[in-house]
């Protein structure tokens, strides 16, 4: 059997976790690889879940919050439309490639729209292989 | 050796030399910890072998003082040897407690450090280039020099830690602070503390005004004239005062210097370069992703800066490039 990434996806309370209950009730296939984590708001996604997410083992993580200007708390997307960048940056610099970290605005209506990007970004990440970050670390408590 | 006094090391690891200042930098008082104390082994200003380590008898020394980080075999040898040999370890400023300077070098791996420092500097002979190896044979025999290891740890990662002091170096009057209780035996803080450090943040401290922080450009301290009296995060520079502990006396906000984060993270935080980041991120005064790509331009090395002493001991610890 060939490699099955593990995802760890952030959707805000909102939009985003309801847009991905839309697409359950709506009975949309999309590939199993994300485990979903409901947050109340995009914003509430210091970078030290993602950073933990990926040093525990996730091969990738998504985080997906309301579109611009419909967060329920008027601003909290922006917050995180702004962290987000650096963070990407941040990561370049430790050697994560690009498409194993995602930010996506995924409304509440979107149900076929969140099957599409959860299957898109699982292809990507599946195409990438395994992540060497928890690999790297258990390696370095053994081998100097 | 006198039985009645406490028997002490202080030791360097990965270092500057910067933390041995420090504590020098206590003054006379270093005399009281002279005359209270046998100081075994410092290599900066005392004498005592390995050798001399090694034949002590288990738990002989009361504490050993470690700075500096670990990235060779010898700083490893050492660190477990003063382990087994002290009651109580103190990792002792930034890089024993973080990580420090040197693990910023964890951003890169092995072959591209030793390529940088060793093949491709442009200090080194047309010829002479040569990498170091832990043995080489010549004439006389064969010399035996440490090995490199791949990565920076912190000091906890490869022994026990009883205390940490952070601080890149430690201020001298906590230095003085915790010796003083040290020598006076005093009852010590639980084990696993950080002593000589508050539990704020250094923002608590900071005398600067601060109002409304939202900027439309970053900036380097050099590339503007400052106003000394306001934060520096609203003035567009980068400082870290948000995300770090205090305890130094606010000393590079009030030398017109942003934080630059050496006390390390406040209680409860497990990634302080994530703090940083998250901080510096929240003060963009922009809603359009352009602009906000734009601004981000301004700011030259976010890793760097996240991570100036704390790289070891954050979550990813080091690049997979």
């Amino acid at each position: 059997m060939g490699f099955e990434p593990r995802i760890v996806g952030f959707l805000c309370n909102w939009c985003s976790y309801t847009g991905a209950d839309l697409a359950g009730t709506s009975r949309i296939k999309y590939q199993p690889n994300v485990s979903v984590i409901r947050v109340m708001c995009s914003a509430r996604i210091d970078p030290t879940f993602v950073l933990k997410a990926l040093a525990t083992g996730a091969d990738g993580v998504i985080v997906c919050g309301c579109h611009p200007g419909d967060c329920h708390y008027s601003e909290g997307n922006y917050k995180t439309m702004r962290r987000f960048p650096l963070l990407k940056k941040m990561l370049k610099d430790f050697g994560v490639e690009e498409d194993r970290v995602r930010l996506e605005w995924v409304s509440a209506s979107e149900g076929q729209r969140f099957s599409e990007v959860i299957n898109e970004m699982t292809d990507k990440v599946r195409a990438l292989g395994p992540s060497r970050i928890r690999i790297s670390l258990d390696a370095d408590k053994v081998e100097r | 050796m006198d039985k009645k006094k406490l028997q002490i090391a202080l030791y360097w690891g990965a270092a500057c030399g910067g933390c041995d200042v420090a504590v020098l930098d206590t003054n006379e008082f270093i005399l009281d910890v002279a005359a209270a104390c046998d100081i075994r082994m410092w290599p900066i200003a005392a004498d005592g072998k390995y050798k001399d380590i090694e034949a002590m008898a288990d738990g002989e020394l009361d504490l050993a003082i470690f700075n500096g980080a670990i990235r060779t075999s010898e700083n490893e040898h050492i660190a477990k040897l003063l382990r087994k040999k002290s009651k109580t370890m103190v990792a002792f400023g930034s890089c024993a407690h973080l990580g420090g300077i040197p693990a910023m070098a964890n951003q890169f791996n092995k072959e591209e450090i030793f390529e940088k420092a060793y093949l491709k500097n442009p200090s080194i002979q047309e010829g002479n280039a040569a990498v170091p190896t832990p043995h080489t044979r010549v004439e006389a025999g064969e010399l035996e020099i440490p090995v490199f290891y791949k990565r920076v740890y912190k000091l906890d990662d490869i022994v026990d830690v009883d205390y940490y002091l952070p601080g890149c170096p430690p201020a001298p009057e906590q230095v003085k602070a915790v010796l003083k209780l040290i020598v006076s035996g005093g009852p010590l803080p639980a084990k696993g503390s950080v002593v000589g450090a508050s539990d704020r943040a250094l923002c608590d401290d900071c005398q600067r005004k601060k109002e409304e922080k939202m900027v439309k450009q970053f900036h380097r301290p050099w590339q503007i004239l400052q106003d000394p009296e306001r934060c520096l995060m609203e003035q567009g520079i980068l400082c870290a005062g948000s995300a770090t502990r205090s305890g130094c006396g606010v000393r590079c906000p009030n030398s017109n210097m942003p934080c630059r984060g050496c006390y390390g993270p406040l209680p409860g935080v497990v990634d302080q370069g994530a703090k940083i980041l998250s901080a510096v991120s929240s003060i963009i005064d922009s809603k359009d992703p352009a602009e906000i790509e734009k601004i981000l331009e301004g700011i030259q090395d976010i890793t760097g800066y996240a991570y100036r002493f704390g790289m070891a001991a954050s979550l990813l610890q080091r690049s997979v490039r």
